[in-house]
């Protein structure tokens, strides 16, 4: 587990730091003058020179680049050219409706997902496996984007069910913030929901035929807890694994989402800044977004590697 | 969800002689699912060849006088949209345009991925360097790239194709590094090594001509992806821009009036579906007709 983690921790921190290097690349890269691109609505060379001095634009690049990984460990990632706020504080208040919508996405792909996976893999041959399959396939074929404009047409517009837009906070009003946030959270973990349902299928097929389980039946145990024990334990590891594959496209998805349903989130901040050529703004998500998913995956693996104990034991991923 | 990271598929092995190839090929035609896929493919691809024949109407055209038709209506069998453009030819000329960003993005990332993936899996030195460059590729969720690239060289179709092409990078070069370690440790291979031939000539005489099924696999997985990458690039505005036609921004310009004329957002959707849909069901016929043990059923 020690050389396991060592490993795993040392390739994370590589990653990241080239992550840094390649969006503190992708700034200088931006058409025109970085002064400009930050200085935002000032133009006249008295200002720009400030901004110069103030983002160490004239210093040499290696040196820069020290300055800028400083400011980012420090939490200072420069302020909206817009709105003249800190960028680490529009993303704070932005996470929170995006990591609602992200768990409770997950909620309802693992749930949906597994339980359709095991309903595919126990009645095989059977009419539910077809269904399953189906849905399956459309999960994986159909844009989420599209989904979500179809529930708002039939479960919003058509039936006022669910409001098409907008958030409330959890703390106004809870009742009001889960009304707001079902289809979104439907829409988003729809996708998810069919390739969790694909690979539970797989797995418990692969597992059902194996000798631990035949003898567990021949020790007289009753079907039903044959299949729910290690079910449990075998989704628990599809579900993570899957987790940490379909970490990128969550985070894609949830973009879209949120530009669906008026979410006021990490997503929307995102498109909202590139067309107000918010350039501070995109940096800040791009860089936190990269950060958030090296670290993310990293637990993953991490708690994969306790989960799957073959991972310790070798020190490989199986 | 098909989507541009996570388009990567598990292949068992590939044959080597060309009557396997018949051999796959008449049994990928035989499933039905797999054909009607094929079929579907083949028509879309005749009609975005002949977009400019088969369109009814020139797809930007406007007119304010037959906005919002239903579909049915004489002369627009899709009705039309909001600018009175019809919707049929703004879908075929869409499906053109999504069919041009699929394949251009995923042969950017065949491009770069598999020699990578080739030198990843066949110089172990390499591995972990190129292993490192595929993470920080990967760092960076595709729409999340695309918003980076957008920023910096702006919103258009080649800038979708790029942020598409590099987000499938990653998929290319694992692919092609698992198909190069397995075949690096053949038979033939090591006798070939044995009579002294260089490295180039086995990577490109040995290896490469049997990894191309697996890869034409990949790319069926890849592309759907990369079209459903560019409608949702297009719907953010990322991509294709107004009024050039695209599924994506007929699908964006749609949600304005859904409540007014619902079928501007079903129609474009459904042709979305059907393209994804067809490669999808493609590519699962490619691969179970490559290997008959393929664990599916």
């Amino acid at each position: 587990m020690g050389r396991y983690l060592r490993r795993r921790l040392g390739h994370s921190a590589v990653t990241l730091v080239l992550a840094t290097m390649v969006v503190f690349a992708g700034v200088r890269a931006l058409p025109g003058d970085p002064a400009l691109a930050l200085a935002g609505e000032e133009r006249d060379p008295a200002s720009l020179e400030a901004v110069r001095e103030q983002y160490g634009l004239n210093d040499p690049v290696w040196l820069q680049y020290l300055h800028y990984l400083q400011n980012f460990l420090t939490g200072d990632l420069g302020r909206s050219v817009r709105t003249n706020i800190p960028v680490t504080e529009l993303l704070v208040s932005a996470l929170p409706v995006t990591l609602e919508l992200s768990f409770l996405a997950l909620l309802v792909a693992s749930l949906v997902g597994v339980l359709t996976g095991i309903l595919a893999a126990v009645r095989r041959g059977k009419p539910a496996e077809w269904l399953a399959n189906g849905f399956a396939l459309i999960g994986l074929s159909v844009p989420n984007f599209w989904l979500g404009l179809m529930a708002i047409l039939y479960l919003a517009v058509a039936v006022p069910l669910f409001p098409a837009s907008g958030y409330v906070p959890f703390r106004e009003d809870p009742a009001a913030n889960l009304h707001h946030m079902v289809l979104p959270a439907v829409i988003l973990g729809f996708g998810l929901a069919a390739v969790i349902m694909r690979q539970t299928r797989s797995s418990m097929l692969e597992s059902m035929s194996t000798d631990y389980i035949r003898t567990a039946r021949a020790k007289g145990l009753a079907e039903r807890s044959v299949i729910g024990v290690h079910a449990l334990r075998n989704s628990l590891i599809v579900v993570v694994t899957i987790v940490g594959l379909q970490l990128g496209a969550l985070i894609s998805g949830a973009v879209v989402t949120e530009q669906i349903f008026g979410l006021p989130g990490f997503g929307k901040l995102t498109v909202d800044s590139v067309f107000q050529r918010d350039y501070p703004v995109i940096q800040g998500v791009v860089l936190v977004t990269a950060t958030a998913y090296i670290v993310i995956n990293l637990l993953v693996d991490l708690l994969y590697s306790v989960i799957d104990p073959r991972i310790r034991v070798t020190g490989e991923v199986a | 969800m098909t989507t541009v990271e996570a388009a990567v598929v598990d292949t068992p092995a590939a044959g080597t002689a060309t009557p396997r190839r018949r051999r796959v090929l008449r049994r990928l035609l035989r499933a039905p699912l797999a054909l009607t896929g094929l079929i579907v493919l083949v028509v879309a691809m005749l009609v975005a060849l002949l977009a400019p024949v088969l369109a009814p109407y020139p797809p930007t055209q406007t007119s304010f006088a037959s906005t919002f038709l239903p579909p049915g209506s004489p002369g627009h069998v899709l009705g039309t949209d909001s600018l009175g453009r019809d919707i049929l030819s703004r879908i075929i000329y869409g499906t053109r345009a999504s069919l041009v960003v699929g394949v251009l993005s995923v042969i950017l990332a065949l491009v770069v991925g598999v020699p990578l993936g080739l030198l990843a899996g066949y110089f172990g030195r390499m591995d972990s360097v190129i292993s490192r460059f595929t993470d920080v590729v990967l760092a960076f969720p595709f729409l999340i790239l695309a918003v980076g690239l957008a920023a910096i060289r702006g919103a258009s179709l080649s800038n979708a194709a790029l942020a598409i092409g590099i987000a499938q990078i990653p998929g290319m070069i694992r692919v092609s590094r698992s198909e190069t370690l397995r075949l690096k440790g053949l038979d033939y291979v090591s006798a070939a090594v044995a009579e002294g031939a260089s490295d180039l000539w086995i990577l490109s005489r040995h290896i490469l001509p049997n990894a191309v099924s697996v890869l034409i696999v990949q790319a069926t997985v890849a592309i759907p992806a990369a079209i459903l990458g560019e409608a949702v690039l297009s719907f953010l505005g990322l991509g294709i821009q107004p009024p050039a036609p695209s599924l994506g921004t007929m699908l964006s310009e749609a949600q304005r009036y859904i409540a007014r004329a619902p079928w501007t957002a079903v129609m474009p959707g459904l042709a979305i579906i059907a393209l994804t849909l067809a490669f999808n069901l493609c590519g699962d016929g490619l691969r179970d007709a490559l290997d008959p043990k393929a664990s599916r059923r």
